[in-house]
């Protein structure tokens, strides 16, 4: 059973469908082509918030739904939790 | 699909309920308006903060507000109270256009109480008459329906918008009318919008419309985390405002944009999808498009916002699990199966346009049954 959906192949992120555990090995799936990806979760991750599912360089903006949502300051690794903390906004 | 039914008014416009209100033109006529709908059972008063010492684009606002509140065709009758006559007869004569009952009355010279006396009279004349009005059948494509998501998170963007999506390309294609807006969150996908109207003119006139609004916000300087996306919109998963306006983006399907609209301005270039200029903050955006004509909204949300307006049924739809179920009371389509896969976008289509044929029907929304009634005016600077 997948825990978390990604809109599009280049993202750098995943949408968490269930809570992921720190250390827990779980399945996404391409919402484009229905294929699946498996990535080892570094962080706990709630239900609705987003795991890294490759690694993005300090500075890279990051890719959901296949456009920019912002920059990574300090880049995050795949398996990352990806928030607030480590995603801003390139607008304001 | 199943027959729809609603009440055709006398200008042909269609609407899903058959409301008589009591319209304040202004905050001190909230109470006679108040006193009214208490003294005559089926009127609705729409009490509001605002209506004194505006001007200028402001005033202009307040007006096409105010008259297209009264205008929107699921009004059958309106009584107007303001303080004075003058720009109390502008609303009235405004409504009256449309060839439905209007009554105007001013506090001035006579207090509220015989104000309200009057007003009570008129308003049982016109809720005795209402109540008589009978349904007829009507199709989709006489419908304006409005779409506004609130309390976003990652789940609107993921199945909740794209929801709304299926119904909003499924509605414009049976020839009826959406109004989507909420200018300042479309940035990081304004281009998306841009690229979907339908000329070059358009295209333009939305970018200066999204310019000047996003330029306004700017030249605050504020950083505007924790407002625009909002705080509920964190403690949802989402981070940025690229990121909530890309999911916002998802519920407006996949149609040419044929008008661009000002703020609680009707659609004037036939049926089909249009931008209107708006606030992102539900009650405030929602009081415009139902003052545009709207006659029944989609609300998708993620955590759950509980907003409703009182003349335009809202409807929620919700793919957030937790939501679903803390909330129910709130939502009434949950597409929280697309998330698990456990169904598909046709279906979730399916699902909310058989609850749209339902609420056009008549079988109240949560937002009604619970008395949600948020009816905010859109101020655009300080009163003289």
């Amino acid at each position: 059973m997948h825990k978390f959906l990604i809109h599009h192949k280049e993202d750098h992120v995943g949408v968490a469908t269930s809570d992921i555990a720190a250390g827990e090995t779980v399945i996404g799936v391409f919402m484009e082509d229905d294929s699946t990806i498996e990535v080892k979760a570094n962080a706990d991750i709630p239900l609705g918030h987003k795991i890294a599912i490759r690694d993005a360089a300090p500075k890279e903006k990051v890719l959901k739904y296949g456009l920019p949502i912002g920059h990574a300051p300090e880049g995050f690794r795949k398996g990352d939790y990806v928030h607030t903390h480590n995603l801003k906004t390139l607008r304001w | 699909m199943r027959q729809l039914y609603g009440y055709r008014r006398e200008n042909g416009k269609v609407g899903i309920r058959n409301h008589v209100i009591v319209l304040p033109v202004d905050d001190i006529s909230n109470a006679a308006c108040e006193a009214v709908a208490r003294n005559i059972q089926g009127v609705l008063a729409l009490p509001h903060s605002y209506g004194r010492l505006q001007y200028g684009k402001d005033l202009d606002l307040h007006f096409r507000t105010m008259i297209g509140t009264g205008a929107n065709p699921n009004v059958a009758a309106a009584i107007v109270i303001g303080i004075e006559p003058n720009w109390t007869n502008i609303v009235a004569e405004g409504i009256a256009k449309t060839g439905k009952p209007v009554a105007a009355f001013s506090i001035e010279r006579v207090g509220d109480l015989e104000t309200i006396r009057r007003a009570s009279l008129k308003a049982k004349e016109f809720v005795q008459w209402a109540s008589e009005l009978q349904r007829e059948p009507i199709e989709l494509k006489d419908l304006t329906v409005s779409i506004k998501c609130g309390e976003s998170d990652t789940t609107t963007g993921l199945a909740s918008c794209p929801t709304v999506a299926q119904a909003v390309d499924r509605l414009v294609d049976a020839g009826a009318t959406v109004i989507f807006g909420e200018t300042s969150e479309l940035t990081g996908g304004e281009h998306l919008i841009a690229d979907r109207c339908a000329t070059p003119e358009l295209r333009e006139k939305f970018m200066a419309l999204y310019n000047d609004y996003v330029g306004e916000i700017l030249s605050s300087g504020v950083d505007l985390l924790g407002s625009q996306p909002t705080q509920g919109n964190i403690i949802g998963g989402l981070s940025t405002i690229e990121e909530k306006a890309l999911g916002n983006i998802a519920k407006t399907g996949t149609k040419k944009i044929i008008g661009v609209l000002e703020s609680a301005e009707a659609p004037n270039n036939g049926p089909g999808l249009y931008f209107m200029d708006t606030s992102s903050a539900a009650a405030e955006c929602i009081t415009l498009m139902a003052a545009g004509g709207a006659v029944v909204h989609f609300f998708p949300t993620g955590q759950g916002n509980i907003i409703g307006n009182p003349i335009e049924p809202v409807i929620k739809v919700t793919a957030n699990p937790i939501t679903a179920s803390t909330m129910s009371e709130h939502i009434d389509v949950d597409v929280s199966g697309l998330l698990s896969r456990e169904i598909n976008l046709t279906q979730a289509g399916d699902l909310l346009m058989d609850y749209l044929c339902r609420v056009v029907n008549g079988r109240f929304t949560a937002a009604e049954a619970l008395g949600h009634r948020e009816f905010v005016m859109t101020k655009l600077y300080r009163s003289a």
